[in-house]
């Protein structure tokens, strides 16, 4: 789509076919058709969003299409059209603050690309134009052009690699900044082309660009001296991507194809979907009401209004005539132009400054996550990410956790645990084996030889040494030789050694997938050490310590559907062999029958121990088949279409009647902390399930280990073998054992309280529940649409039964199902995905939190996710701690902002009643202003920044803290109701309290009399007063920037008054509270109200603040113990506790 | 593998502000600090509350309607002829003397000077002798801008423009004989609305600024004429206008007009017979208002106010009430579990 709205913008009929050709150095060629330099978009690269000139217009559009910034811009203009109370700058001033600041925030952001694109665009590279290295600006690039890059450079534009300072035509690339991928992948040449590339002419016939990283498709067309030309099939191994380094090559030449907007790495720069937190969702929901309250009190009034004009004499008494204008003015729209105007006066109920508020906590307090040591892992030197800070709130919220397994649950780092040959079970003791009575001194070598065939054994050895696309690292000639003095010593020792490891490892492996490393490895354990690829051919240091070689023929490359990987390599003798190694369901099927079940109760058993385990087939090829598949594989490469598939015909049509050689098994270790950190996880409440593309025993013993199910849970499985079980139809007794389950989990099970799987504690009997990825979509896409949504339904009941579910075997796409489906169901509960790895990304986008592992699956994840932490365990305190926090913060921010704009503007809807319904503001334009802006907005920021009302080791070691905030329970309507009686209260309070007052103006000892400001700043005073001390009241952790900022926004509200009321100011038209806060203060019996009013207004509160404490004095008693244990063992002053 | 000691650029800050460790107050609202707070405050609400209360009390307050609906009031013949210049008396009896210093207000009832419309028709830089705004008042004034030939209204507005021009004389009935209570004009307005606020034009004689102008539509007299009597009072400056000038909170709304510091008058009213003899100018039946003059003595609290002493007293002792409630649930529940 992305291509097809590419072209469109592009324009040109040419772009719509779906081939590009290339004239490699521009070169016309000996070709019957007239030469069209085809046009394609020039090298540069534009990420910033704005330019210097559409940059306001484009900034403005854009914020003005957030519904609350239109709200204030239509309340802005109706104050500038129509005559209202209150001047335009009331509420021009704050949005004017808003959208400038904003609009800074992005154009600084945006000058900040530009300065990036800048770099990019004018960085020079060395260009072969006409034989002559000329040196171009790299925004100058054209496609077609043939471009050196050095070692360590970054390639300026995709290319195809056309020749290498190495002799063997390859290079080495790090993709780090594309994928995150470190490690080093070799990249080849267009064989058999000239070394002269001034002298070759050639066009490149390739696919329009598209943003897939991995795929590429193209042909070359080879000119020779008037023959026929030659054609070479290129693939993503020829394409060196833009963005990409050079490694390990000293320089590189090759020829533009994508260049700019349309390389890969350009097509990939897009910004993902938007994710709201429940809490926004609650703020536009309490808005709706607000709105409504503000809009019937302006009704209200507008109506109120002329009904009391009605009498005769009040609408237009002698001393307050009507201007001819007004007279005139038809009543209809005075009625309207009224509402407006109550709209107008109103309309602080509703802040702009909410929403600044809410913004900035939220960008502010990502901080936190990033700053936290504690997810800093001094492996990768990295700590916490935040990808956005939107959703900070949300992690206080999660009642679902999606997990992967490999990477996330497990390390992903592999060791090499036993083999099986033949059936015969080989086990590595590692350096213990000496020690171990029961082990002969030499260890695994002489029970290989004790069990299988010795030929058997070499053979898959060499299976093990070949069928893989590990590289060997190649570092300094130094570290080389070190590497053949490690093999010297080999050499002189007939045992390996776990000793000698270390230094061997230090050579390294490079590979995609580390049991590939593991395997190798193991593979070097038992005497077959695979020394490394050259030009083609695979060399391997055989137990005899004698160098084998091989021809590497072809390498039919691992894919997740094949699940397995296999290649063709001839021997010396000249024998032609096919080595696969796969998951044992890939491979049992290929291999003759008979074989399979002596391996196949080994591969189970390593399985259920929570083991990787892979099977390794071979193949002899004769000529003829050798030659068959040769011509089929290079045939389906050179398609330049549907290329996969026709690949995959061939592979599977190749991979067949091997013979089966053994299995592996591979230990795939626990994180650390990984069985604590689910524990906590359910213990808060969560529901934990794992979605694995890994076979349904692996999974459940990763399950099994870190403590998800456990020995008494009762395992519910709905898998292919279960559904076979019956011999019947797969649906039928899918419907059946549905029921069946939902008969034993939800109907017989007494009702789940809130807090969900904390069940477990109290002895109930627990369920766990495995699905694989076949059996959920016969669930999900049964054959008729009732059927669906009944299995559906019972799935997700069961589901939310069970302790915890187990899906596997689940295709990447499937895993963003389930959450989906989750996501959707009744309650929509709040669900999280955690992963590492590219196949996580769609579940990881779905989820409404995603979660990325910084591991070593590259870090696509990370690019996806909302929040990346280093380690699973850091998931425990991002969630109980930060989250929990951060969502009581947010919801105290909202609450408290309604309340105080609610009893902010009451009194001057009370006014209207004594003031003939003319919308008389109560408050001065100043106050009106700044009331959100500087008197009250301080000190909730500073709450919902710094507030641990329960400090965060207390929060960590007690998990089910955090259920007590589950569900949104901080801003459910009872509460919301709550704040509001309560602004509503405030605002009554202030009202009528000074309006009795002022039953005999004359307040002063002098017998002079208040008027009407005055009557408005006591009103404001107490307000601010209120306020201010209610959130003190709420304050539950005071550092001294809480005391700072409340303290000192009194301060700068008694000082602003006496400021703003100390000066005849010029500008102003009316000087309304000239003196008026002063005088104010000089009475006696205006301190005394405010006293009275602010203490009258809290009573309640306090009340309630010392009552409600015995309804919970568990959680605070504890916390006092907790604390004082906590306080003796280490003098910190985090936690202190006022006694 | 050897891990480098080295700090690595991307690890965090280990500062007690990133980690969230900042040194913190933790107030906990014990039963221990509530209680005997509440009995505090409640004890010195109610000691205020006293205070107030009798203060209050022992004000001395003298309110008379003098509007002139009724038959039976002299002002009647004022009220329902219109006529200018009307005079009518008050006769009054005051049985204890009437503590001075006396402050005597007038107050107005349903009389919206809080209207929007009504107190934005004000020009304050006019008053604040800007000579430009005298050729040229401020369009707020509409429709009191200026009159119908076009010459502009100073001072400009509907605040000035209905100005109180009610005026008031006391006699004191001595044995048939009318002894004149002095009133004192001064200090009735705020001091720094006389001083800072309002400003005449610097121009001598201050007729010569208002050259080219009319006075307000109401006025019989010019600003600048207010006060024959005093000419510093005069203009802008003049205490009458300028309290007038400060707009009033509520629709019932009382001002200060004079207050009685001299002569035998300075320590009060003595008990007697007094005549108010009122100047009946001001309409207010038109909008159903009424009219009425108020004798007050002040104390440090200001004019008499029993709701600041009541309010004191009921929140004093709900105060003393709560802490006791507090302290009986305190004792049920709380206590056992803390030993």
């Amino acid at each position: 789509m992305l291509r097809r709205s590419l072209n469109r913008l592009l324009g040109g009929d040419e772009r719509r076919v779906d081939n590009r050709t290339i004239y490699i150095g521009h070169q016309s060629f000996p070709v019957n058709e007239a030469f069209i330099p085809p046009k394609f978009c020039d090298n540069r690269i534009v990420s910033s969003k704005y330019t210097v000139w559409n940059f306001l217009p484009k900034n403005l559009f854009e914020q003005f299409r957030r519904i609350a910034n239109f709200y204030f811009l239509i309340i802005f203009l109706v104050q500038v059209i129509v005559d209202t109370p209150t001047s335009p700058v009331t509420s021009g001033l704050p949005l004017f603050f808003v959208i400038t600041v904003t609009a800074i925030k992005q154009g600084y952001e945006d000058w900040l690309r530009h300065k990036a694109d800048r770099e990019v665009n004018k960085s020079t590279v060395k260009v072969l134009e006409n034989g002559e290295e000329t040196s171009k600006e790299s925004e100058k690039i054209k496609v077609g052009d043939i471009v050196e890059v050095t070692e360590n450079d970054t390639f300026p534009c995709d290319l195809i690699l056309l020749q290498s300072s190495r002799d063997d035509g390859t290079c080495f690339v790090t993709t780090a900044s594309l994928d995150g991928e470190s490690n080093h992948k070799t990249h080849y040449t267009v064989p058999d082309i000239e070394r002269d590339l001034q002298s070759l002419s050639a066009t490149i016939e390739c696919e329009q660009p598209q943003p897939d990283l991995y795929k590429f498709n193209g042909r070359m067309h080879i000119y020779k001296n008037d023959q026929e030309p030659t054609v070479r099939s290129l693939g993503p191994e020829n394409l060196l991507l833009k963005g990409a380094t050079l490694k390990n090559t000293q320089k590189i030449c090759g020829v533009a194809v994508y260049t700019g907007m349309e390389t890969k790495m350009a097509l990939n720069y897009q910004g993902k979907s938007q994710k709201r937190s429940v809490v926004e969702k609650s703020i536009n929901a309490f808005l709706l009401v607000y709105l409504c309250i503000l809009v019937s009190k302006a009704l209200v009034c507008t109506t109120l209004k002329y009904v009391w004009q009605n009498k005769p004499g009040q609408d237009e008494p002698w001393y307050n005539e009507k201007t001819q204008k007004e007279k005139d003015t038809n009543l209809y729209l005075k009625m309207f132009t009224d509402f407006l105007s109550f709209m107008v006066l109103f309309n602080f109920i509703i802040p702009v400054s909410m929403y600044v508020t809410v913004e900035m906590q939220k960008f502010l307090g990502s901080f936190f996550i990033t700053w936290d040591k504690d997810f800093f892992d001094p492996e990768i030197q990295e700590g916490a990410l935040v990808n956005t800070s939107d959703l900070n709130e949300e992690l206080g919220q999660v009642e679902y956790i999606f997990t992967d397994k490999t990477g996330t649950l497990t390390q992903n780092n592999m060791e090499f645990i036993e083999c099986c040959i033949d059936g015969f079970q080989y086990k590595h003791r590692g350096a213990c084996s000496e020690l171990d009575g029961f082990c002969v001194t030499d260890g695994p070598v002489n029970k290989l030889q004790q069990k299988a065939g010795r030929e058997r054994e070499e053979l898959f050895l060499r299976a093990l040494c070949l069928c893989h696309t590990v590289q060997v690292k190649e570092s300094t000639e130094q570290a080389r030789s070190q590497g053949e003095d490690c093999i010297d010593q080999v050499d002189g020792l007939p045992v390996e050694d776990e000793a000698l490891q270390p230094p061997q490892e230090e050579r390294g492996f490079i590979a995609s997938s580390p049991d590939e490393i593991a395997l190798v490895k193991g593979a070097m354990r038992y005497g077959f050490t695979f020394l490394g690829l050259e030009s083609k051919t695979m060399k391997i240091l055989n137990r005899n310590k004698d160098v084998e070689m091989y021809e590497l023929l072809h390498v039919l490359n691992f894919d997740p559907v094949r699940r397995r990987m296999s290649v063709i390599v001839r021997s010396r003798s000249g024998d032609t062999l096919l080595f696969c190694k796969g998951a044992d369901s890939s491979i049992f099927p290929r291999v003759r029958q008979e074989e399979v079940e002596r391996i196949r109760m080994h591969v189970e058993r390593n399985a259920t121990d929570g083991y990787r385990t892979l099977c390794v087939a071979y193949k002899h090829l004769s000529e003829e088949e050798y030659a068959q598949a040769d011509e089929g594989l290079r045939e389906a490469r050179l398609a330049l279409q549907d290329r996969e598939e026709k690949l995959m015909a061939v592979y599977n049509q190749v991979e067949t009647g091997m013979n089966l050689l053994g299995a592996t098994a591979v230990e795939d270790r626990l994180q650390e902390e990984a069985a604590e950190t689910m524990e906590a996880l359910q213990g808060a409440g969560m529901k934990v399930w794992v979605l694995t593309g890994d076979k349904m025993e692996t999974a459940k013993s990763t399950c099994y280990a870190c403590g998800l199910f456990q020995k008494r849970t009762e395992l519910l499985e709905l898998t292919v073998r279960t559904l076979e079980d019956g011999g019947r139809k797969r649906e039928d007794r899918l419907h059946e054992l549905l029921s069946e389950y939902h008969k034993k989990a939800v109907q017989d099970a007494p009702p789940v309280k809130a807090g969900g799987s904390r069940g477990r504690f109290f002895g109930k009997q627990d369920y766990g529940f495995i699905i694989d990825g076949p059996s959920l979509s016969i669930v999900l896409s049964s054959s008729s649409e009732s059927n669906s949504n009944l299995y559906k339904n019972l799935f997700l009941q069961i589901c939310q039964n069970c302790t915890a579910v187990l899906c596997c075997r689940m295709a990447p796409l499937q895993k963003a199902q389930i959450v989906k489906m989750v996501k959707n169901c009744k309650g929509s509960p709040i669900t999280l995905s955690i992963g590492d790895g590219a196949n996580d990304v769609s579940m990881i986008l779905e989820a409404h939190v995603g979660i990325g592992i910084k591991g070593k699956e590259g870090r696509q994840a990370v690019r996806n996710s909302d929040y990346a932490i280093p380690k699973l365990k850091h998931l425990k305190k991002l969630l109980l701690a930060h989250g929990h926090l951060y969502y009581v913060r947010i919801a105290h921010l909202v609450q408290y902002f309604f309340y105080k704009n609610l009893c902010f503007i009451l009194p001057q809807f009370l006014y209207q009643f004594f003031c003939g319904y003319s919308q008389q503001p109560l408050y001065d334009a100043a106050y009106l202003t700044m009331y959100n802006i500087c008197f009250t907005s301080m000190p909730i920021l500073a709450y919902s920044l710094f507030e641990q009302h329960i400090c965060i080791e207390f929060l960590l070691k007690n998990a089910n803290l955090y259920s007590e905030v589950a569900k949104n329970a901080m801003l459910r309507w009872e509460l919301f109701l709550y704040w509001t009686l309560l602004g509503v209260f405030h605002g009554l309070v202030f009202f009528f309290g000074v309006r009795f007052l002022f039953g005999n103006p004359a307040l002063q000892d002098n017998g002079q009399v208040f008027g009407n400001w005055s009557y408005g700043t006591i009103v404001f005073t107490v307000l601010v007063f209120t306020v201010t001390l209610k959130l003190a009241l709420d304050t539950r952790h005071w550092t001294w920037i809480n005391h700072f900022v409340i303290w000192g926004s009194l301060a700068f509200y008694v000082f602003f008054s006496f400021f703003w009321g100390g000066i005849i100011w010029p500008f102003q038209k009316h000087q309304r509270l000239y003196f008026v806060f002063a005088n104010m203060l000089s009475s006696v019996s205006a301190w005394l109200v405010i006293i009275l009013l602010i203490l009258l207004s809290l009573l309640p509160e306090i009340l309630l603040v010392v009552l409600r404490k015995p309804r919970g004095p568990y959680a605070r008693k504890l916390s006092e113990d907790d604390l004082l244990q906590s306080s003796r063992l280490q003098p910190s002053h985090h936690c202190p506790i006022s006694t | 593998m050897v891990k480098e000691k080295k700090k690595s650029p991307d690890r965090p800050d280990n500062t007690a502000f990133t980690q969230q460790r900042l040194p913190a107050w933790q107030p906990i609202l014990s039963a221990g600090i509530v209680i005997p707070g509440f009995v505090l405050i409640g004890l010195a609400f109610i000691g205020i509350g006293v205070g107030l209360f009798i203060t209050s009390r022992d004000i001395q307050v003298l309110e008379m309607d003098y509007t002139g609906t009724e038959a039976s009031s002299d002002c009647n013949k004022c009220a329902i002829t219109n006529t200018k210049n009307c005079m009518c008396s008050l006769d009054f009896n005051i049985s204890t003397l009437f503590k001075g210093p006396v402050f005597f207000y007038y107050g107005l009832t349903n009389y919206f000077q809080n209207h929007r419309r009504y107190g934005v028709s004000r020009d304050d830089s006019q008053l604040y002798g800007d000579l430009t705004n005298f050729k040229d008042p401020s369009t707020d004034c509409k429709p009191y801008r200026v009159d119908s030939n076009g010459k502009p209204i100073v001072p400009c507005g509907a605040v000035a423009n209905s100005m109180f021009n009610d005026t008031f004389k006391l006699y004191q009935n001595v044995n048939g004989q009318r002894n004149l209570v002095p009133f004192d004009g001064k200090g009735i307005a705020w001091w720094t609305d006389y001083n800072v606020k309002f400003r005449n034009p610097s121009v001598e004689p201050l007729k010569n600024a208002f050259n080219d102008t009319v006075k307000p539509l109401f006025w019989t007299r010019a600003v600048y004429e207010l006060d024959f009597s005093d000419p510093s009072n005069n203009g802008f400056l003049n205490q009458d206008f300028l309290v007038w000038m400060r707009r009033a909170a509520l629709p019932n709304f009382r001002k200060l007009y004079r207050r009685i510091t001299e002569g035998d008058y300075k320590e009060g009213l003595p008990a007697g017979n007094y005549t108010l003899e009122i100047s009946y100018n001001y309409p207010v039946l038109r909008f159903d208002g009424r009219k009425k003059v108020v004798f007050s003595n002040v104390s440090w609290m200001g004019g008499k106010n029993d709701f600041l002493g009541i309010a004191y007293l009921v929140i004093g002792s709900l105060c003393v009430v709560m802490s006791m409630v507090m302290l009986i649930v305190y004792a049920k529940f709380k206590f056992p579990e803390d030993n």
